[in-house]
């Protein structure tokens, strides 16, 4: 486990799970996907090998944004929408911290729309876990920016007459240089995301299909449930193949230039047709055309879709402070007042 | 024409206007005429006044840009009423300035420029130096344009770059009237134009021709003398108030060991601030430019959180924008410092005009019981000093604080005594140890009341805070119905107590008497200049003017009633008189209002004064 950041200062011990729980009683309905995402970053946090101390938790409002209060780290909840600005402002005063975005759908999508595509293109080195539920929950059941078009919400009893945003195609549309998609019931793929997503420099966003067992029982379970994902699912290895399907006899191709689903064995494919996933590639093309694969005509990419190596905002404020500081004759406030044009009387 | 020796008058003060089309370099040769002017030793106040508009369209009054310079051999408070001397370059900056101008003041005029299409886009009917508008002005007309040209034939310079320099034929005009010295501008060309040698000479040999020009003709009689102020000994620049803001918070930063961070949006007249830390990398300033209000504010908290000397800069409707944000740092109990450099309003009203109206807001304008810190400041000079302060009471307080400046003072610049930091006072913000078993976050010092901060990557001190009500002490989510009051109480009583921390209020005067004139912010060279004024004719009036106003100074009250009768002067509809009604309920209060974008004229102060020392 090599890291690419080393600006995180690491643990000379061993941590565990028990080291980032909190006394805090977890106030999410019993049967939540919130619960998983919080055993999948108890999990994964003590593995990633940073201090305890250097983690810190942001979050705006909703359900995903009580997560700071169930894990013991540095924490802010904060308000409605602008998680992605606090974490900004965190991460650009002391970037030694792991700064993590706890955040849904309504949360980032809708009033945090502005500072969640602005803190991707600054490719700020912030890890985003967006809790997709489909819905507004904590307001109880009313439609959001990724509900599918024509669903029955308590403000859509007719049906929503809105197209809903794909996290990956917005993400990759803001020059997003990490997205990775993951289901609340796969906590292996959850916590191998968030790992990655650590280890990547730059903002991280995972979109975890999050179930919400009231107000949209099942919204992804025509992906993610079990009698259905070997067909609606297909998870992305680094180097490997893209194939699905109960036997994997069922892979992604690249035709003129879009993506089709093809069958091993006819037509005269061969598992060589089939694309080899690429996550580091810089160009977004493919990995956009993945993220936006969607059911009855595709399976639904999950893993991590894209990790591009770019500078992030944090390390180029630093270097930026650096030269300053090498090259500028004003080293501090007395040089400042006395600069230019004084006089004595 | 013979060179002939003017005699020359002595003035104590003397206000200059430069007027012209907006691309006509009137800010430039302001500047200069200042800087010549503080070099002697005048004391001095000016300030820009441009339209909303880069290029507004040629020749009109909505086109017009202008800079005024008061000097003097006294102190000088105000940026002026009326102006001496009206450099007016085109017809339209003529139309919009003459009510600005004494009688009898001197006015130059470019003559080349009063050619009937730019008469009629300026609104005059016919030609104003034709016919009697100017009539009891001392009037210098000059063709500046086919002069400047002239005496730029030998050098072959271009027509458009000729036409660019008769702003430096006015300002040699200027210079012989005010006899002064032309060296130091030559040495500024020498300076400003190191890569472009060719305009070193341009510009010398056109100020000096106007020089030369002004000594030849028959409208000038005399030329005036601004004897230097006697000023406290010292080194001096000249600064505006956004500047001596931005460089107040980096004085903070250095003296209390916290980084600067600032997180801030574009916005009119504020964002010189903005621009000014930027410069600064080198003093390890964080400068970040946010993607709207919002998330400049909520960046700053974040970095309070993480430890920094957080600001946000804005004016009024910005500041509409970060009031949740406001509320999230008053709740977090984290410093946080906002400054609004006000201008009028509501919406987006006057975005370059000045004014007071965004008190109430500063005060009240968030959800929930929710006070914050509130100061002005009063002059360009003293942004520095409030600016410092505002950072020291949020770190040590451990709460948001709201500076006031405005349009006025942040564009406006005078004259500065350069401080040393050795001399600054100390900020010890109370920042928790590594490992303290003591520590919990909502647990506060007795004195302050303020709880301690518990900086991210400190050992044994993890922590959550948030937006939702907490548990006193140990900071655990409460909707528990008395430790609501009890949080509530602690965070109004915290800002209150800052009264034992700040100076008691001045009163300029005596400390009893008929009329105390009550002003804050950048009102008060105005209302200190009328008060001086009325005082000197023998009159009961003394002046208060605050710069703590949220929490007021512990003796206050005592000071509102050494007085029959206090009137409070604002450039709102009354903001600051009925917050004094609501804390201290008295029949006596009576208020001046003003709400046009521009600043009090001391004559119209002196006439309130003078009304209500006479009416029973």
């Amino acid at each position: 486990m090599d890291f690419v950041n080393m600006t995180v200062e690491r643990s000379n011990v061993q941590l565990s799970k028990t080291d980032f729980e909190s006394d805090q009683m977890v106030k999410w309905c019993p049967g939540c996907g919130a619960h998983a995402i919080l055993a999948a970053v108890e999990r994964v946090f003590p593995k990633i090998g940073y201090r305890k101390e250097n983690f810190c938790i942001i979050s705006g409002i909703g359900c995903s944004s009580r997560f700071p209060y169930y894990v013991n780290t540095y924490g802010i909840h904060g308000i409605h929408g602008r998680a992605a600005a606090i974490s900004t402002g965190v991460k650009i005063a002391n970037p030694r911290l792991s700064v993590w975005m706890a955040t849904g759908d309504g949360d980032s999508l809708a009033i945090g729309g502005n500072h969640f595509i602005h803190v991707i293109r600054r490719n700020v080195d912030i890890n985003i876990l967006l809790f997709n539920n489909q819905i507004y929950g904590l307001t109880k059941g009313q439609y959001s920016p990724t509900t599918p078009m024509g669903k029955v919400t308590k403000t859509s009893p007719q049906g929503t007459i809105e197209h809903p945003f794909t996290v990956g195609e917005l993400v990759m549309g803001a020059q997003g240089t990490f997205f990775a998609r993951v289901p609340d019931n796969n906590i292996n793929l959850m916590t191998d995301a968030m790992f990655e997503a650590a280890r990547h420099d730059g903002t991280s966003i995972i979109e975890i299909m999050q179930n919400c067992i009231i107000f949209a029982d099942k919204a992804h379970s025509n992906i993610t449930g079990k009698d259905v994902k070997d067909e609606a699912m297909l998870v992305l290895k680094n180097g490997e193949p893209m194939l699905f399907g109960k036997n994997h006899e069922k892979g992604i191709i690249l035709h003129d230039t879009h993506l089709e689903v093809a069958e091993i064995g006819k037509n005269g494919i061969t598992l060589d047709d089939i694309l080899v996933h690429d996550q580091y590639n810089q160009d977004p093309g493919i990995h956009l055309m993945l993220a936006k694969l969607a059911p009855p005509q595709f399976p639904m990419v999950f893993g991590v879709i894209r990790s591009a190596m770019y500078p992030t905002y944090d390390d180029l404020v630093g270097e930026q402070i650096k030269y300053a500081r090498e090259t500028s004759n004003i080293r501090n406030v007395d040089d400042l007042l006395n600069s230019g044009d004084t006089w004595e009387i | 024409m013979a060179k002939k020796k003017r005699p020359v008058v002595e003035r104590e003060d003397v206000v200059v206007k430069f007027v012209g089309d907006s691309g006509d370099g009137m800010q430039l040769i302001g500047n200069m005429f200042s800087d010549v002017a503080a070099l002697i030793g005048n004391d001095l106040a000016t300030f820009p006044d441009f339209p909303a508009e880069i290029r507004a369209p040629q020749n009109t009054v909505a086109g017009v840009s202008g800079f005024q310079v008061h000097m003097g051999s006294s102190k000088i408070f105000t940026t002026g009423d009326l102006v001496d001397v009206l450099v007016a370059m085109n017809p339209a900056s003529l139309k919009a300035n003459l009510k600005w101008a004494k009688k009898g003041a001197t006015i130059l005029t470019d003559t080349d420029a009063f050619e009937e299409k730019a008469i009629e886009k300026a609104g005059y009917k016919q030609d104003p130096l034709l016919d009697n508008t100017l009539a009891g002005y001392n009037l210098i007309k000059a063709p500046l344009t086919t002069l400047t040209k002239e005496s730029l034939k030998e050098l072959g310079v271009d027509n458009k770059t000729a036409e660019r320099s008769k702003n430096m034929f006015a300002l040699g005009i200027l210079y012989f009237i005010f006899n002064r010295d032309l060296k130091p501008s030559f040495h500024y060309f020498e300076q400003k134009f190191k890569k472009k040698p060719e305009l070193i000479q341009t510009n010398k040999i056109v100020l000096q021709a106007g020089y030369n020009y002004a000594e030849t003709i028959e409208a000038i009689e005399s030329v005036i003398q601004v004897a230097p102020a006697t000023m406290t000994k010292g080194r001096y620049r000249n600064i505006t108030g956004n500047i001596a803001t931005a460089w107040g918070l980096l004085a903070a930063s250095e003296k209390s060991g916290r980084p600067l961070f600032l997180g801030s949006y574009p916005i009119t007249p504020a964002t010189d601030i903005l621009i000014e830390l930027a410069k600064y990398k080198s003093l390890g300033a964080k400068v970040f430019q946010a993607e709207d209000e919002i998330a400049g504010i909520c960046s700053a908290i974040g970095a309070s959180y993480a430890g920094s000397l957080a600001c946000t800069s804005t004016s009024g409707p910005g500041l509409s924008l970060k009031c949740e944000a406001i509320g999230l740092a008053v709740m977090t109990e984290l410093p946080l410092v906002i400054v609004n450099v006000q201008r009028g309003g509501p919406s987006t009203g006057l975005p370059t005009k000045s004014e007071q109206s965004d008190l109430y807001q500063a005060l009240f304008g968030r959800n929930g019981e929710c006070p914050v810190i509130v100061i002005a400041a009063s002059t360009a000079e003293n942004c520095f000093y409030y600016a410092y302060e505002a950072a020291k009471l949020s770190l040590e307080h451990m709460t948001p604080v709201i500076l006031l400046t405005d349009g006025y003072l942040g564009f406006g610049s005078t004259l500065f005594r350069i401080p040393k930091m050795a001399d600054m006072p100390p900020i010890n913000p109370p920042i928790a140890k590594p490992n303290d078993p003591e520590y919990k976050p909502y647990k506060r010092d007795p004195e302050t009341l303020a709880r301690q901060w518990a900086i991210p990557g400190t050992e044994g001190l993890r922590h959550r805070i948030g937006g939702l009500e907490k548990e006193d002490i140990i900071g655990t989510v409460s909707t528990d119905p008395l430790n609501h009051q009890k949080m509530v109480d602690y965070r109004a009583a915290k800002v209150e107590k800052v009264a034992d921390f700040i100076p008691d209020q001045v009163i300029d005067g005596s400390p009893e008497g008929e009329l105390l004139a009550v002003s804050w912010g950048g009102t008060y060279g105005a209302v200190h200049s009328a008060v001086k004024k009325l005082q000197n004719e023998g009159k009961s009036i003394s002046h208060a003017h605050f710069h703590h106003i949220m929490p007021l100074p512990k003796n206050t009250e005592k000071v509102l009633k050494g007085f029959k009768k206090i009137v409070v002067c604002e450039l709102n509809s009354g903001q600051f008189v009925n917050y004094l009604r609501m804390k201290f309920p008295m029949p006596n209060f009576y208020q001046f209002n003003k709400v046009q974008g521009l600043p009090f004229m001391i004559n119209e102060l002196t006439e309130k004064f003078n009304q209500l020392l006479e009416e029973k």
